[in-house]
């Protein structure tokens, strides 16, 4: 379909995703990227290197420090008939342009009476695990996840980075997609599906007695928990969520349908998560399945640290998965 | 000896009045006994003593205002000796019904220690009726109590309780394992499937004995494991016929092919021979049905699957034989890997049910121990055991000559109901050709 | 200015303030509901620079918008019907007083975040600039958005790009209950344009035809690739902020001096003055109104109520036939 499927190589989910903004860049001329640095710096975590080389910089925007304003311009152009990717360097700044997301982006469909939809992709970086501190380490994915009007995703594959966002542009509302600071050098080939949609959970390990739920940056923990559950005889289903607005559900509640069990891993603080969500849909939806109470693993609820052993202490790690799932017992 | 006062219940109650007193002159009290209800401007409290004795004087009335830190009680020290119990031991001393007062203490001073109460309890029982035999609860027994008592119901988790009802299992009747004591999906299970009454199969049992295993405390499982393996074993032994086949087989073909197939393999997925014997049984039962399923109400029931029970000695002691799935159709490989996963896991106590419950035909290799030759008991119902001995260089007449291969003695436990002497000369020689061709298991 | 188009402005004019003056009834009587801010006093500004635009540009307004709404063509039959929160209004009912909006005018709300309707401009005319379109967009806010981070970064952002917004800063003089000298070091609006090279002009809003000629002259520059331009419209509102508003932060006084400058007995005199109103011309127009108003009510008095099954419509898109 795309030549994104052809490569046999292994590429990183940074080459990945940006193989997926030059496919945008190139299938359709409304679309250009804009953000702090995305340009003449080639981004800040390098995923626009050469873009502007090679799309000039009239479509590879270099956008002043000004979140607020260049994301609302990025609702304005999209309502003005363009399909702007706007990159927001990380989540932490996000919030410097939260009025706009919140207030414009997601509203403007319904406060129009379905009159303006904000075709409009933001990307940025998000979640911990690089010793950078308080205010550079934040997943803040459930705040987004909390308000209607957004698509929020959460790639944590190579196939995802490289084939969510395609789609995304494609959407007619405000897609927000995470990406996990953590993944960019992660390396991994492409498989040869080339159907991603955007609104379904995947199943990354079946297992069939106890159900791990994750999503971006817990994805690896959790794969790398059900492997040590395995080998002390614990096959665990594990489950990518990908897209955290809508929730996929159904994959969810199926799965612990089957066994019965969930742990869901969040980097998120626990109080108001992604997880705690996930948690409550369960209790409504898949009660009388249940065979053990709905555990969570999440970051502890601190500012996030710098010291290295601080921050690995505050994060959801594999050993606290697998001692979460063995807590259940079974 | 000591004057009781008024106690201060926070920093801000600053007197009391005595609304009722619980004990009278006379009394002998020990630390911690509830002796007045008193009443303060928040709320009404029962306040304790915080040393024995014996009740001498109440100095204030009931219904009377004092302030805090009043002298409301006095107390003299004549109390008996040796009658302050720890509450680990008036738990104890509660649990099994024993009456602490009359116990003699062998403890320092002559103070009561547990085992004074223990033996106690064990006197006491050896005069009691059958089944009233105060038995050492598990963990999770005792949680389920204390959470019982708390709550007044079995706690017990929403998918075992609509299970149970599927099923007709009354929860509140099954011991629970899970978080806190809950009853969950597994206990219902074998719950159900627990015999009931007479004739149910013995495979529970096994399971039951691979649970205990599994989850109880160290010091009564050893014993417990030994108990359901010996009713086990004695069960086979005294329901099923049994015959003994023994053969030699010469595996110089299967170690050399071992030693090439592990050329490319790394360390941590190297095969080894006992997955090659394994696989030939498994394999074996193609043309030997006979060996391969249950004997269940008077008939055997063969199976169409051939579930594999491997015997595995556990560290605390006993044997279990959990199953590895379809032998017949897993590659060497993952057949290895299960091997490998299912010792680790058996010796660590994380085994699932099914694997407990449903092995076809099992495969007993003691040669790591130098053991020539092994004829074992059938794990009932299963209908065949396959023993296999310590590969050793044996001096070999071919083809009239006369060399040094490695060999191993295979041995076959069958049960005569199944099949006779016949058949099981058939499957061994099956298992010994099938290894002489071991790129083909 | 021709007769007819004098005659126009005034009528324009009037439609607003009969409008927001039947809002207040309306609103008496609860008819409308939710926050409802009037414009009276400051029609000129809507109308003035409306009538500078051209069919195919856009723009952006604040929750004091029925003014700019019905200046810029939006039927006055749905911002009523939207007001009483019914299917036929402009929103269909989701919107209310703040939130007008209409495709076919390109009016892009009726934002009711102070200043936060000020980036969705500048992306307006980066699409624009972006399809080599001859558009603009003009850009309505207050005096109070000027204090916020949103109108600095976007001058910014705007002046930076060159990009054809042509920003229009109503100065009534209050942020809600906040005298301007109270909120801002500098008073003078159009000096912090300028630190952003913006070329910025003062201009009398309670004239409209002041009004209308410097956003015509701005309007053409911008449109020409001259780069976003910005224009001060002092102006005064003689009603309070909102309905709930007590109103004690100013001088009684201060309010009638304002009046004296009121846009529409203004231009009134002007027309008589030049021979253009003519006598019984004024009844006439206000009978008309008066109609139009009256048909307005009738017709969202009749409205129907959104099906609360569809409550949930228009959060997201809903499939198009051909949508990418």
């Amino acid at each position: 379909m795309s030549a994104a499927t052809t490569p046999t190589t292994a590429i990183t989910y940074r080459e990945a995703m940006r193989e997926a903004i030059r496919e945008a860049l190139v299938r359709d001329e409304r679309v250009f990227l804009m953000g702090e640095d995305v340009g003449r710096y080639g981004g800040c975590y390098a995923v626009s290197l050469g873009l502007l080389e090679e799309f000039g910089p009239e479509r590879i925007r270099d956008t002043p420090l000004s979140e607020s304003a260049f994301v609302g311009a990025g609702i304005g152009a999209a309502l003005g008939g363009m399909r702007p990717i706007v990159e927001i360097m990380t989540v932490n700044f996000s919030m410097l342009a939260l009025d706009q997301i919140v207030n414009n982006a997601a509203a403007l469909l319904y406060m129009s009476g379905g009159q303006f939809n904000v075709p409009l992709v933001i990307r940025m970086t998000t979640g911990a695990g690089r010793q950078v501190a308080a205010q550079h380490s934040h997943s803040l994915e459930a705040w987004y996840a909390h308000v209607p009007g957004l698509r929020v995703l959460s790639p944590a594959t190579i196939d995802d980075a490289r084939r969510m966002l395609w789609p995304s542009v494609c959407d007619p509302d405000p897609v927000i997609i995470f990406e996990h600071g953590q993944l960019y050098n992660a390396r991994g080939e492409l498989t040869e599906d080339p159907v991603t949609d955007i609104t379904s959970a995947a199943i990354r390990r079946r297992g069939e007695d106890v159900t791990i739920v994750a999503f971006g940056g817990t994805l690896g923990p959790a794969l790398e928990a059900s492997e040590q559950l395995a080998a002390q005889g614990i096959e665990a289903e594990v489950i990518d969520l990908r897209s955290l607005r809508p929730l996929d559900s159904e994959t969810f509640l199926a799965s612990v349908g089957r066994t019965h069990r969930a742990v869901v891993v969040d980097e998120g603080w626990r109080t108001g998560s992604v997880s705690a969500e996930v948690a409550a849909r369960i209790t409504e939806e898949a009660f009388y399945d249940l065979d053990a109470p709905v555990t969570r693993v999440c970051s502890a609820e601190v500012p996030m640290p710098y010291a290295k052993h601080l921050e690995e202490a505050a994060l959801p790690q594999p050993d606290k998965v697998v001692a979460a799932v063995r807590q259940l017992g079974g | 000896m000591g004057d009781f006062t008024m106690p201060s219940l926070g920093a801000d109650m600053e007197e009391g009045t005595v609304n009722q007193w619980l004990v009278k002159p006379g009394d002998e009290v020990h630390r911690g006994d509830i002796v007045a209800v008193v009443e303060t401007e928040k709320s009404t409290i029962e306040i304790e003593v915080f040393e024995n004795g014996v009740v001498d004087e109440l100095v204030v009335e009931e219904g009377e205002t004092v302030p805090v830190g009043t002298v409301i009680a006095r107390l003299t020290s004549e109390t008996t000796a040796a009658t302050v119990h720890s509450p680990v031991l008036r738990h104890l001393a509660e649990q099994l019904h024993v009456d602490l007062s009359s116990v003699t203490g062998s403890g320092v001073g002559g103070t009561v220690t547990r085992a004074d109460v223990e033996r106690a309890g064990a006197a006491r029982v050896e005069g009691a009726p059958p089944g009233t035999r105060p038995v050492p609860q598990r963990r999770g027994q005792r949680h389920r109590k204390a959470a019982e008592r708390a709550t007044g119901r079995t706690r017990s988790s929403p998918y075992a309780r609509r299970l149970a009802s599927q099923l007709g299992i009354d929860v509140a009747a099954v011991q629970g394992s899970g978080p806190g004591g809950s009853v969950v999906e597994a206990d219902v299970r074998r719950a159900a499937a627990e015999p009931a009454g007479t004739g149910g199969p013995m495979a529970a049992s096994v399971e039951a004995a691979g649970e205990v295993a599994a989850s109880s405390q160290v010091g009564d499982k050893q014993a417990a494991m030994r108990q359901a393996v010996g009713a086990l074993m004695a069960r086979s032994k005294r329901e099923i016929p049994h015959y003994y086949l023994s053969t030699t087989i010469d595996v110089a073909a299967a170690v050399t092919w071992l030693e090439r197939a592990n050329l490319e393999r790394p360390v941590t997925s190297r095969l080894v021979l006992p997955a090659l014997l394994v696989k030939a049984t498994a394999r074996a039962v193609a043309k030997v049905p006979e060996m391969n399923g249950f004997f269940v109400d008077d008939e055997f029931r063969p199976s169409a699957a051939v579930h594999v029970g491997v015997a595995i000695s556990l560290r605390s002691g006993g044997v279990i034989a959990p199953a590895i799935h379809d032998v017949d159709t897993l590659a060497l490989d993952d057949l290895m890997r299960a091997l490998r996963d299912l010792v680790v896991r058996a010796r660590s106590g994380v085994l699932r049910s099914s694997e407990m419950s449903d092995p076809t035909i099992t495969v007993t290799n003691l040669g790591e121990l130098g053991v020539e030759s092994v004829f074992g008991v059938i794990y009932p119902p299963q209908v065949a055991l396959v023993g296999f001995g310590q590969v050793g260089d044996r001096v070999v007449a071919r083809d009239g000559m006369v060399g040094v291969r490695p060999c191993l003695t295979a041995t076959l436990s069958a049960d005569h109901r199944a099949s006779d002497g016949h058949r099981g000369g058939r499957f061994l020689a099956e298992i010994d050709r099938l290894l002489q061709e071991p790129e083909t298991l | 200015m021709s007769d007819e188009h004098g005659l126009h402005l005034l009528r324009q004019m009037l439609r607003i303030r009969r409008f927001e003056e039947r809002c207040v009834e309306l609103y008496s009587r609860s008819a409308i509901r939710g926050f409802l801010h009037l414009a009276i006093g400051e029609e000129a500004c809507a109308v003035g620079v409306t009538e500078a635009l051209a069919p195919d540009d856009a723009v952006v307004a604040t929750y004091r918008e029925h003014g700019h709404a019905l200046a810029r063509g939006i039927s006055m039959r749905e911002i009523m019907a939207e007001l009483e929160g019914k299917l036929e209004g402009s929103s269909k009912g989701r919107g209310g007083s703040m939130h007008i909006f209409d495709a076919v005018a390109r009016f892009y709300g009726g934002n009711a975040i102070v200043g936060g309707g000020i980036p969705l401009a500048v992306g307006l005319a980066l699409a624009d600039h972006l399809q080599g379109r001859r558009r603009i967009t003009a850009c309505f806010f207050g005096d109070g958005a000027v204090a916020e981070g949103e109108f600095h970064e976007s001058m910014n952002l705007a002046a930076l790009w060159h990009l054809p917004v042509l920003f229009c800063c109503e100065n009534n003089l209050y942020a809600m209950g906040t005298a301007l000298e109270r909120a801002q070091s500098e008073t003078d609006l159009s000096l912090k344009a300028a630190s952003y090279r913006v070329p910025s002009w003062n201009v009398d809003g309670m004239d409209v035809v002041a009004v209308e000629e410097a956003a015509r002259r701005a309007g053409e520059v911008v449109r020409d690739g001259g780069g976003p331009h910005f224009l001060e419209l002092r102006t005064y509102r003689f009603r309070a902020h909102s309905m709930y508003d007590p109103d004690r932060y100013r001088d009684k006084a201060e309010i009638e001096r304002w009046k004296e400058r009121d846009p529409i007995p203004a231009l009134t005199a002007d027309l008589g003055a030049a021979g253009i109103l003519a006598e019984g011309d004024l009844d006439r127009l206000e009978k008309e109104v008066e109609a139009e108003v009256d048909d307005a009510v009738a017709f969202a008095d009749a409205g129907t109520d959104e099906d609360v099954s569809d409550l949930e419509r228009y959060v997201m898109s809903e499939p198009r036939p051909g949508a990418t």
